[in-house]
C-alpha cells in the first residue's frame, strides 16, 4: 500500500523527529510513504482567527499536492479534523458567496481520503500492537479535536496498550484542554498559562516520564509550560513512541 | 440602597478581564469546585438516558422548525394568551421592553415587585430601568438575593453567585439584609442550612407582600397559550401565584409548537442544568383563571436582536439555547476567567456566541467575546440542543476580522472589519502567502534552523512575549523534515 504523508508545517518546521517516525514506523509496517514537497500547511491558523479567505489557498494546495492518493496520512489531530470539518464549511461558504463549487469540490474530493495516524493505523490497516517497545512510564493526553472533532476514542490508548515495556498511567481531568487553541494561546494568554499550568501540574503528578499526544502544537503549549516549571517530564507524539523498538528505540 | 445591581455597560474587553480573574485565587478556587462539582453530576444524569443522542437530536430539530416558522408560532401564541384572558405587548428592543414593564408596574400604583430569576429581564437590565422609575425590584431566586445584596453582577446563568463561596455568602447576608427587609439572624455562620433559612424568612416577608410579580418562561407552547417556568427553590411558584398582577418578559425564541415537544426539553434541561431527572417545580399557566392566582396577566415578547440574529445561517442556532448553562460547567476558559469578564447577562461559550449577535460586534469587548475560547468543543458536546458553538465562535471571528454582512434592526447590511487586527491580519496574509510558496517556506525554515542558537527560548519580544511569559519554545532543528526527506530520497535514487 502507498500513502501519502501530510506532515503538517508545525512538524514539519520544528519537529522533524516526528516525521521521521511516522515514516519508520509506516515502513515497518509494509506501508509506502510518499512526502509530495508542494504540501504545507492545513490553513488552520488563519481559519480558526477569522480570516476564511486567507485559509482558502491552503485548502486549494492541500487538494493539489495529494491528488490521486487514496490516504493522506496525518500525525496531527487537529489538522486531520481542520481538513475534514472545516473544509466542506469553506467550500460551502465560497459557494454562498458566489463563487462558485470550486472549493466545494475540492473539500469533497479530500475529506474521505484524510485520516489521522492512529485511524490509519486501527482502522485501515486493522492493527494495535505494531511492534514497538518503549520501556517508560507514560501518561496520554487526548488532545480535544482529535478527541471531539475526529472521534478518535480509545483508538490512541489502544495503540499505547500494546507497547511492550510501556506503562500507561491515567491522566486526572484527561479530556480537559491544555489551553493551547492557537492563536487563543497569545490572544488570550493570562487563561492559556493558567489551563496550561493546571495541565502541566497534573501531567507532573503522575510520575510519568513522557506526556504523549497525538498532536505536536498542543505538546509545544504542555511541554514549554513543563519546562518552564521546571519539569522533566518529556512530551512526546505517540508516532515516536510506536516507531520505537528494542532493537532501534527511537531518541 | 439603589436598589439597582450593578451594570456590564463599559467593561474591558475579555483578555483584560480574565487576565484579573485569574489572579484571584479565591474565585478560581470557588470557581472550580462548583463547575467540576456540577460537571460530574451532569455527566451521571445524562448517562442514565440510553436515548440521550436522540433527546438531543430531537430538541435541536424541533427548535429549527420552530425558528423557521416562528412568525406563525408566535402569532398563535398571542391569540391563546389573549383568548385566555392575558395581554401581549412586543418589544423590539430592551429599552422598549424596560418602558412597557415600567409603565405595567405604574399602572397597578406598586412601587415594589417580586422577581422569579429570569435571563430576558437580566439581559434588558430590567431592575434597572424600575430603580430609575422609583420601583424597587426584589429577587427571590437564592443566588440571585446574594448578588442582589452584594449589589453585585451575575456571573453564572443557572448558579448567578457560583463567584461566592459561604463564608463570602454568610457576610453579604449579615451586613445587608436588614437595609432591605428583615435582617439576618446575629448568630448567622455558614452553615448552608442556616443560610437557606436566613433567605427563607428574608424573602417570605416579599412573598406576602407583593402585589406584582415579574417572571421571564423557559418555554411559550403556542397551540394553547401557556408559559412554563422551571425551577429548584418554589421561589418562581409563589411569584407566579401570589401576586395580583403578573408581568412575564420572554424572548421570542421561547416559543415551542406544542405540549409534545415539551416531553424533550423537560427531560434534557433539568439534567443538562442542575443534574435532576426532574426539576422540583415546573409551574404552567395560561392567561388567567377566575379564583386562582393572578388576576392580570401581561406578556411582554422580546426580540432585542433575535430576528437579527435569526437571518444569519450559521449564527441562528444560538437561538435553539434552552438556558441551561451545561456549557459553562464544562468550559475550561469560563473557569478559570468567570462570568463577569464575559461583560454580559449571559456569559460562557453561549454568551461568547450570543452577545455578539444581540448586541453586534462593534463594540471592543463584544469583539473580543468570539475569542474567548480555545475551541476545545467541550460545549458542543454537552449542548442539549446540539449548539456547535465552535463553528459559531469561528463564524463570529470571521465577522470581526473580515467583515461580511450582518442583519441590523431588520436591515441587511455589510460590516467592515473591527480596527485593532491590522497586525494580526498582514501577519497571518503574509503567512498564507509564505505558505503557499513552497520555497519561500523553506528558506524560512532553513535560516530558523540556522539562527536556531541565537533564537531565545524563554523570552520573545514584541508580541512573542505573550507566549514566553509561560513557556519555554521548543528548540528549532538543524533542518525541517523535508531537507531530511529530500536527502533520503536522493540517497535511496543513488544520486
Amino acid at each position: 500500500m502507498r500513502v501519502a504523508l501530510f506532515l503538517t508545517c508545525v512538524n514539519d518546521t520544528l519537529y522533524p523527529a516526528t516525521g521521521r517516525a511516522v515514516v519508520t514506523l509506516l515502513e515497518r509496517l509494509g506501508v509506502e510513504v510518499d512526502f509530495p514537497v508542494e504540501q504545507s500547511c492545513c490553513g488552520q491558523p488563519q481559519f480558526n482567527t477569522g480570516y476564511r479567505h486567507a485559509s482558502e489557498p491552503l485548502v486549494r494546495r492541500y487538494a493539489r499536492a495529494f491528488e490521486g492518493y487514496d490516504h493522506i496520512v496525518v500525525p496531527s489531530g487537529s489538522c486531520a479534523a481542520m481538513v475534514r470539518d472545516n473544509y466542506p464549511r469553506i467550500g460551502r461558504k465560497a459557494a454562498a458567496e458566489g463563487r462558485g463549487g470550486e472549493l466545494a469540490g475540492l473539500a469533497e474530493s479530500v475529506v474521505p481520503r484524510t485520516v489521522e495516524l492512529t485511524e490509519f493505523l486501527v482502522d485501515v490497516l486493522g492493527v494495535t500492537d505494531v511492534g514497538a517497545y518503549y520501556p517508560h512510564r507514560v501518561t496520554y493526553h487526548p488532545t480535544c479535536h482529535g478527541l471531539r472533532m475526529l472521534g478518535l476514542g480509545e483508538r490512541p490508548r489502544r495503540l499505547l496498550e500494546a507497547v511492550r515495556g510501556l506503562e500507561l498511567v491515567e491522566l486526572p481531568g484527561a479530556q480537559e484542554c491544555c489551553g493551547f487553541g492557537g492563536t487563543f494561546a497569545v490572544k488570550n494568554a493570562a487563561v492559556s498559562a493558567a489551563m496550561g499550568a493546571d495541565k502541566a501540574r497534573a501531567v507532573m503528578a503522575t510520575g510519568a516520564s513522557a506526556v504523549c499526544t497525538v498532536d505536536n502544537s498542543c505538546q509545544m503549549h504542555i511541554g514549554g509550560t513543563l519546562s518552564r516549571l521546571g519539569s522533566t517530564v518529556r512530551p512526546v507524539h505517540i508516532a515516536e513512541i510506536l516507531a520505537s523498538t528494542e532493537e532501534v528505540p527511537f531518541r | 440602597m439603589s436598589g439597582a445591581t450593578g451594570t456590564y455597560l463599559g467593561m474591558p474587553p475579555f483578555p483584560r478581564a480574565a487576565k484579573d480573574a485569574v489572579r484571584d485565587a479565591t474565585l478560581r478556587a470557588n470557581l472550580r469546585h462548583a463547575t467540576h462539582t456540577i460537571r460530574d453530576k451532569r455527566a451521571a444524569a445524562v448517562a442514565e438516558l440510553p436515548d440521550w443522542p436522540e433527546l438531543r437530536a430531537a430538541g435541536a430539530a424541533i427548535k429549527d422548525r420552530t425558528l423557521r416558522h416562528l412568525d406563525h408560532y408566535l402569532v398563535q401564541l398571542e391569540e391563546r394568551v389573549t383568548a385566555a384572558g392575558g395581554v401581549v405587548h412586543w418589544a423590539a428592543d430592551a429599552a422598549e421592553a424596560n418602558r412597557i414593564v415600567t409603565a405595567l408596574v405604574k399602572e397597578t400604583g406598586e412601587r415594589e415587585v417580586i422577581k422569579v430569576k429570569s435571563m430576558a429581564t437580566q439581559e434588558i437590565g430590567l431592575n434597572e430601568a424600575l430603580a430609575k422609575a422609583g420601583i424597587r425590584a426584589n429577587e427571590t431566586d437564592l443566588a440571585e438575593l446574594i448578588v442582589q445584596l452584594g449589589d453585585d453582577l451575575p456571573s453564572h446563568i443557572l448558579v448567578p453567585a457560583i463567584h461566592r463561596n459561604r463564608g463570602e455568602i454568610r457576610d453579604i447576608f449579615a451586613r445587608n439584609m436588614a437595609r432591605w427587609g428583615r435582617a439576618a439572624p446575629e448568630t448567622l455562620t455558614d452553615a448552608p442550612a442556616e443560610l437557606a433559612e436566613a433567605a427563607r424568612l428574608h424573602l417570605r416577608e416579599k412573598f406576602l407582600r407583593a402585589k406584582v410579580g415579574i417572571s421571564g418562561a423557559n418555554f411559550m407552547v403556542a397551540e394553547t397559550g401557556t408559559l412554563v417556568v422551571v425551577e429548584s427553590e418554589g421561589n418562581g411558584r409563589m411569584c407566579l401565584t401570589l401576586p395580583e398582577t403578573l408581568i412575564s418578559v420572554v424572548g421570542i425564541e421561547k416559543v415551542v409548537p406544542s405540549w409534545q415537544d415539551l416531553e424533550v426539553f423537560l427531560q434534557t434541561l433539568p439534567r443538562s442544568s442542575t443534574a435532576e431527572r426532574m426539576n422540583p417545580y415546573t409551574s404552567m399557566w395560561t392567561g388567567t383563571t377566575d379564583g386562582d392566582g393572578p388576576r392580570v396577566f401581561h406578556l411582554v415578547l422580546l426580540d432585542n436582536g433575535r430576528t437579527d440574529t435569526l437571518a444569519d445561517e450559521v449564527g441562528r442556532q444560538a437561538l435553539r439555547c434552552i438556558r441551561c448553562s451545561a456549557c459553562l460547567n464544562v468550559c475550561p476558559v469560563y473557569e478559570r476567567a468567570g462570568g463577569h469578564a464575559y461583560g454580559s447577562a449571559y456569559p460562557g461559550p453561549i454568551g461568547a456566541i450570543l452577545t455578539p449577535q444581540l448586541r453586534g460586534t462593534a463594540g471592543e469587548l463584544d469583539a473580543s467575546l468570539p475569542y474567548a475560547s480555545s475551541l476545545c468543543g467541550a460545549c458542543y458536546e454537552v449542548c442539549p440542543v446540539a449548539i456547535d458553538i465552535p463553528e459559531v465562535l469561528v463564524h463570529l471571528r470571521e465577522r470581526v476580522v473580515q467583515g461580511g454582512p450582518v442583519t441590523v434592526r431588520g436591515t441587511r447590511t455589510r460590516i467592515r472589519p473591527a480596527k485593532g487586527h491590522a497586525a494580526e491580519r498582514a501577519a497571518l496574509r503574509a503567512a498564507t502567502w509564505a505558505l503557499d510558496r513552497p520555497g519561500a517556506m523553506r528558506a524560512g525554515q532553513r535560516l530558523a534552523g540556522r539562527s536556531r542558537r541565537l533564537l531565545p527560548r524563554r523570552s520573545l519580544p514584541g508580541p512573542g512575549r505573550a507566549w514566553t511569559a509561560s513557556r519555554d519554545l521548543p528548540a528549532v532543528p538543524a533542518e525541517p523534515f523535508r531537507d531530511w526527506w529530500q536527502r533520503r530520497t536522493r540517497g535511496e535514487d543513488g544520486r
